[in-house]
């Protein structure tokens, strides 16, 4: 494995992407006595980028690790962070990689990675059920978490009118659903 | 005579749910007689929505006891991963004295953690005195924790920006006793554990995840290492005390030159493991430097800090169980998260069942999915259903356990007689 530094992986995402990465942000924190640097590396992708952005990902490392699916509700868009631990196994060399890609609420879908990484499949059955985004090509489309009584068309994790609000028991400072 | 028998298989439904544990789980097994065909794991039967609650109701310094809340026998590492992903996003800086205790407390939790399971695993095949063994000197590993945090469990010990108690040259002491007994401990449970032909027969060969299916699965943790992938987030981004400690991810060849990713692998590799954090633990007392152990004590001011703060931050712990991954992201203005996001290591966990259990019989099931440490609890009650006809019969958690426990005395007959 040819193990590269932060600012290595962004000059190498910068010729994979051809235009496709927008943005990147190294983050780094000194850890412990000897002062380690932690590191950490967020990267913005296009969506049309953003199958070759994880492909990438497993040409810098083979088998690369995938942890999980963030996803976030900005109001009008979706932002879907794809966590990866790049140059693991390598003793205080590995990179916490964040993918992040971010959805128009006009058009949720994201194409599917587990023909890349077949440990995705989880956080993406539960992107498409807690955050209504469909993932294109998904193998096993099931819910995961939500029971299958749960109504449809409503998502835990959305902050809009698909929302769980009606739902919910009044908590602090929010209104509940008004009982006749 | 051939052409009127009819080759059925059965669908046996393991779980789902018995609320006093974390992670409830229901495992859906096609058997054909006693031999598993294929499993489907169903997730979620409680889900919390604990995350939720972190970006609706909570503000984050009380998101940390509901991190605290999210696994019974982590209520380490889950806080922990939070307190840095808010760090992270908040830009706040610990001191040096905090990293230490952190990764004490830490370590004192895997210790906890794996003995909790060695335990488990001798019930799970019937080996009971192994069991009442192992938990009786787990039962110390619970007394070093009260000293360290004033409890047996939630230990409380994580907030935002260092750590809420300091470890006392009086407390040091009572430790490194306590770090004796478990070396003085350590090499009997090892002679039980890996010499033993009971657990040999029961656990060599049963729940085998091949090190390619590990990586592509994204496996973590001992389930991962014993696989022989030598990742462990102490060693690859090591946080906290670790990169001065210097941790080596632990893989079963050491014992045996060879992995075969079995369960007997996942055995050994939490057996060292205890040994490690062991000696972890005394290398960190040794080298633990003074000072400070917050940044900002005064909570009123931390939450002002937290109010203003905008940014994101990610941050991975080694759990007992494998890597704990937790995203946190701040808006300006808001007194809540505006998202949080946890993957605990089971999550990742579940996805290797179907490949460990395929090819096993009924009465592995117990042990193999044990041997990932995630909550047995599910195995409480199942239903078989016969797929031909629909009936439909129960099949409860002791029925189970019976059968897991009549092969190691079916085992242990022959072995006898040999």
């Amino acid at each position: 494995m040819n193990v590269l530094d932060a600012k290595a992986v962004i000059k190498s995402y910068e010729d994979a992407l051809d235009g496709a990465l927008l943005n990147s942000r190294v983050y780094e924190r000194e850890v412990g006595a000897r002062k380690h640097v932690y590191t950490s590396l967020w990267l913005d992708v296009e969506r049309s980028g953003f199958r070759a952005a994880v492909s990438h990902v497993a040409q810098l490392q083979d088998s690369p690790h995938f942890s999980v699916i963030a996803q976030v509700d900005l109001g009008d868009s979706v932002d879907l962070l794809y966590h990866f631990s790049l140059f693991t196994g390598e003793p205080n060399k590995a990179i916490a990689l964040v993918l992040r890609v971010t959805l128009s609420k006009t058009d949720l879908t994201i194409p599917t990675i587990t023909d890349l990484i077949p440990g995705a499949i989880f956080s993406e059955r539960e992107t498409q059920e807690m955050m209504g985004v469909t993932v294109v090509g998904i193998p096993d489309g099931r819910r995961l978490f939500i029971p299958e009584d749960f109504p449809e068309g409503v998502y835990p994790w959305r902050r809009d009118e698909t929302g769980p609000e009606e739902m919910l028991n009044v908590l602090p400072g929010k209104q509940g659903i008004q009982h006749e | 005579m051939s052409d009127t028998i009819h080759k059925t298989s059965y669908m046996l439904p393991i779980g789902p749910v018995h609320p006093a544990l974390h992670e409830p789980i229901r495992l859906d097994l096609d058997v054909d007689g006693e031999e598993i065909i294929d499993v489907d794991v169903a997730a979620g039967q409680v889900h919390r929505g604990i995350e939720w609650i972190g970006m609706n109701r909570n503000n984050a310094v009380q998101t940390i006891y509901l991190a605290e809340r999210i696994c019974g026998i982590c209520s380490a590492c889950h806080p922990f991963a939070f307190v840095l992903a808010v760090e992270q996003a908040a830009g706040i800086e610990v001191p040096v004295r905090a990293d230490y205790i952190r990764t004490i407390v830490a370590e004192v939790e895997r210790m906890h953690s794996h003995l909790l399971w060695a335990g488990v695993a001798g019930h799970e095949i019937g080996f009971e005195s192994l069991f009442f063994y192992v938990w009786r000197i787990r039962e110390k590993v619970m007394d070093l924790t009260e000293v360290l945090t004033g409890n047996r469990n939630s230990k409380a010990m994580y907030q935002i920006g260092g750590v809420r108690r300091d470890i006392t040259p009086e407390q040091i002491p009572i430790i490194r006793a306590s770090l004796d007994i478990y070396k003085e401990a350590f090499d009997e449970m090892r002679h039980l554990f890996l010499d033993d032909p009971t657990i040999k027969l029961r656990c060599r060969n049963s729940g085998v995840l091949p090190t390619e299916d590990a990586l592509k699965l994204c496996a973590a943790g001992p389930t991962a290492r014993a696989s022989g992938v030598p990742t462990d987030v102490r060693q690859d981004h090591p946080y906290a005390a670790y990169a001065d400690l210097g941790v080596k991810a632990i893989t079963p060849d050491v014992i045996t030159g060879c992995v075969v990713g079995d369960t007997y692998d996942r055995i050994i590799v939490r057996l060292l493991e205890v040994k490690q954090s062991i000696e972890l633990i005394e290398k960190a007392l040794d080298t633990m430097p003074e000072g400070p152990i917050l940044t900002e004590p005064k909570i009123a001011k931390l939450l002002a800090l937290l109010k203003k703060a905008e940014g994101e931050g990610v941050a991975r712990v080694e759990a007992p169980r494998g890597e704990n991954i937790h995203y946190v992201r701040l808006k300006a203005g808001e007194d809540t998260l505006q998202a949080w996001k946890v993957r605990a290591p089971t999550y990742a966990n579940l996805q290797v069942v179907p490949t460990m259990l395929k090819g096993q019989q009924i009465a592995d099931v117990p042990i193999a999915f044990a041997s990932i440490d995630p909550c047995m609890s599910c195995s409480n009650r199942a239903v078989v259903t016969n797929k031909t006809d629909s009936t439909v019969s129960f099949l409860d958690g002791e029925k189970l356990h019976a059968l897991s426990v009549e092969k190691t005395r079916r085992l242990n007959a022959e072995l006898a007689g040999k």
